[in-house]
């Protein structure tokens, strides 16, 4: 009997109910859109910040505190490494899916053959890997380093036909003072061995860089019988902005309760991602890079609480929306709606009529406008990111929440009408 | 006992007393009819009795139990449990078919059951109708689908507010013939007409004016076969 009422109902009143359908996916779509993007965007305003490179480095130990201590920024030559081994340990820590890049660094002195100085770093450019989860990584400067410009020749790609490990980058001001041009080889000289590196391209890092040479990293240290030694990790992740517990725990992890170091270990904070490599990786301190992994976070934030605002207000509007028209339709109705209480039947069973039409209807819109918010999102992706938006499933039980919940406020004072409606108003020829 | 007894009911309208002390008893089992002109308050005291308003003062006896000021919820199973409905105006879910309206009255009372409702509609002549939705009948078959549905629960009365109201004679006389199988099965029935033949066919007619009976009449010869005196 119910059915057939709710069948009956929606067979009479379709027009009313595609327009709460209607409603109801307008609102969805730009909800599912906003929280689709929402959820994207910190990848994404990520992959567009990591321009800014690395937002966490790892040195050894003994040179975190050789600076620490006396302040050197460049503290001559180091005397202590990381273990060349330990690279691939990157990729298995808890947050491992967070690191979108990383590379070794290892400055090895060298001299050209006018007699003066250089330093030659030793590092991946676009080192592949294919990690245990069946993903590839490219990891590397070429990105970590996606804001040099390469004046002249190309960035070095380790995966072409024509690599070899004597390719290098050359910093302008080296390659000027060489008087080099992309294709020229250049001679280097370590204290144990000597290198002709080829100028595979020179780039405009705006910085010290500019008078560095960078080739790979078993290159670079051979120069200097450096075998398997690296003397910083770059790393670049996926971070969750900062907060008190962050803060702490970046002071220090042991004075947490272990609710808290729970929390803190499972979550993207710059400082427990920095904390899990250094488990990894021997005799190292790993440390966040302050300003901008502080500044990522920021900007997300922001964006966030934007969409989040978005979000809001399509629902509301929505809400507003299916309160008119279900409100029309109840009293529409209100005969109808009186010779069932005349009948006997109690508010609970008429709400439960109504509700349920104006439910299914809502799910009905909801699942149109699901599928519009995507398609909406893929738009927001490609326009504002040039990059699709990956659909969380996240999004889907969210959206439904909120469907349902801006459907049930938005009937509710159709449904505190129906509930005041009295029969013999209705019904004895008096409206 | 009297099936239902009102003693000295009034409704009041701001200063307007649509009822002014009324007393009236019906026995299990009468044929009442209540006559009276517009705005005499015929409208108030049925809804009084059908339990879907209160009054202002007085007690409503209804098996004996006071029903004048129960809440809201329980005038709904009263109304559901012992009273049947018809109306001037033949009131059917438009979407529904006839068979279909009968059931809601089952599906709010207890379980619709398709087969009783069906026996329902044969009684009043609408088994080959059941199937219909309400625009496509007769305004007399749509009347004849309220008076199924009013029967389909057992009410223990049946309240008819003009039930003849918006029908030529030959409907009428099916309805009120209906009315009678009603009677004859031991229905209680309450008809408020403007019609007197209607009411000269009941067994009993009061007449209400200004919110008050004024006149009663028992009909001595009452056979429920509406007669009409050209
Ligand atoms: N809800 C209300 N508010 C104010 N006045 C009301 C209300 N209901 C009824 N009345 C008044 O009470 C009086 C009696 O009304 P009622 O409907 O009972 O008359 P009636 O005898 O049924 O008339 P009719 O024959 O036209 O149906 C009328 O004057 C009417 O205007
Ligand atoms: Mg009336």
């Amino acid at each position: 009997m119910f059915v057939r009422m709710i069948r009956g109902a929606f067979a009479r009143q379709w027009k009313k109910m595609l327009m709460i359908a209607f409603t109801v996916a307008l609102g969805t779509s730009l909800a599912a859109a906003m929280l689709s993007v929402m959820m994207d965007i910190g990848d994404k305003v990520n992959q567009e910040l990591k321009t800014y490179g690395a937002n966490i480095t790892v040195v050894p130990k003994e040179t975190s505190i050789v600076s620490d201590l006396y302040d050197v920024e460049d503290g001559g030559s180091q005397t202590a490494y990381l273990n060349e081994d330990d690279l691939g340990k990157v990729m298995t820590i808890f947050w491992a899916f967070n690191i979108v890049d990383y590379a070794p660094i290892v400055d090895v002195p060298a001299r050209l053959d006018d007699g003066s100085g250089v330093t030659v770093v030793g590092t991946w450019f676009n080192h592949h890997m294919d990690l245990p989860t069946g993903q590839t990584l490219d990891a590397g400067i070429a990105s970590l380093r996606s804001w040099w410009s390469v004046t002249e020749g190309n960035w070095i790609d380790e995966q072409a036909d024509g690599y070899t490990e004597n390719d290098a980058m050359f910093g302008k001001a080296i390659a000027e003072k060489l008087g080099v041009k992309a294709g020229d080889t250049v001679h280097v000289k370590g204290s144990k061995k000597e290198a002709d590196l080829r100028v595979a391209g020179i780039f405009d890092a705006g910085g010290e860089e500019d008078d560095q040479i960078f080739t790979a990293l078993d290159t670079a240290q051979a120069l200097d019988d450096m075998d398997g030694k690296v003397g910083s990790i770059e790393v670049s992740a996926l971070t969750t902005p900062d907060n008190e517990l962050a803060e702490k725990a970046a002071k220090d992890p042991g004075a947490l309760t272990v609710d808290q170091y729970e929390t803190w270990y499972c979550t993207a904070y710059a400082s427990s991602i920095a904390y899990q490599l250094q488990e990894v990786i021997e005799n190292s301190v790993a440390a966040p890079v302050r300003q901008v992994a502080d500044s990522e976070g920021n900007i997300l934030e922001k964006t966030q609480l934007l969409m989040v605002l978005i979000t809001i207000l399509s629902m509301i509007g929505a809400a507003l929306g299916i309160m008119n028209l279900v409100t029309a339709s109840v009293m529409e109705r209100s005969k109808e709606i009186g010779l069932l209480k005349a009948l006997g039947a109690q508010n609970g069973a008429i709400t439960g009529l109504v509700l349920t039409e104006v439910l299914l209807t809502a799910v009905a819109g909801g699942a149109a406008g699901f599928l519009g918010g995507f398609g909406f999102a893929q738009i927001i992706g490609h326009t504002v990111f040039g990059s699709s938006i990956t659909i969380r499933p996240m999004v889907i039980p969210i959206v439904a929440v909120l469907v349902i919940v801006m459907t049930l406020l938005g009937s509710l004072p159709a449904i505190r009408m129906l509930m005041r409606l009295e029969p013999a108003e209705v019904l004895h020829g008096r409206q | 006992m009297s099936l239902l007894e009102l003693k000295d009911v009034s409704k009041i309208y701001g200063d307007l007393h649509a009822l002014d002390h009324v007393n009236m008893k019906v026995e299990k089992g009468e044929w009442v009819a209540i006559m009276g002109p517009s705005g005499s308050g015929k409208s108030t005291m049925m809804n009084i009795i059908g339990c879907m308003d209160t009054p202002t003062e007085g007690q409503v006896l209804l098996d004996g139990r006071d029903i004048s000021k129960v809440s809201k919820k329980e005038q709904t199973i009263i109304r559901r449990d012992k009273i049947g409905l018809i109306f001037q105006q033949f009131y059917l879910v438009n979407y529904l078919t006839a068979l279909e309206n009968v059931m809601t009255a089952q599906y709010y009372h207890s379980v619709p059951d398709e087969k009783e409702a069906m026996e329902a509609l044969e009684r009043v002549g609408l088994a080959d109708r059941a199937h219909h939705l309400p625009s496509q009948l007769s305004g007399g078959e749509q009347q004849r689908v309220c008076v199924a549905r009013a029967l389909i629960n057992y009410p223990e009365i049946v309240l008819a507010d003009e039930p003849t109201g918006n029908l030529d004679e030959a409907n009428e006389t099916i309805v009120m013939d209906l009315f009678r199988q009603l009677h004859e099965q031991g229905t209680t029935l309450i008809v408020v007409t403007h019609d007197p033949e209607v009411a000269q066919t009941a067994q009993r007619a009061l007449v209400l004016r200004d919110g008050h009976f004024t006149k009663e009449t028992v009909n001595n010869n009452f056979t429920g076969v509406i007669h009409y005196n050209d």
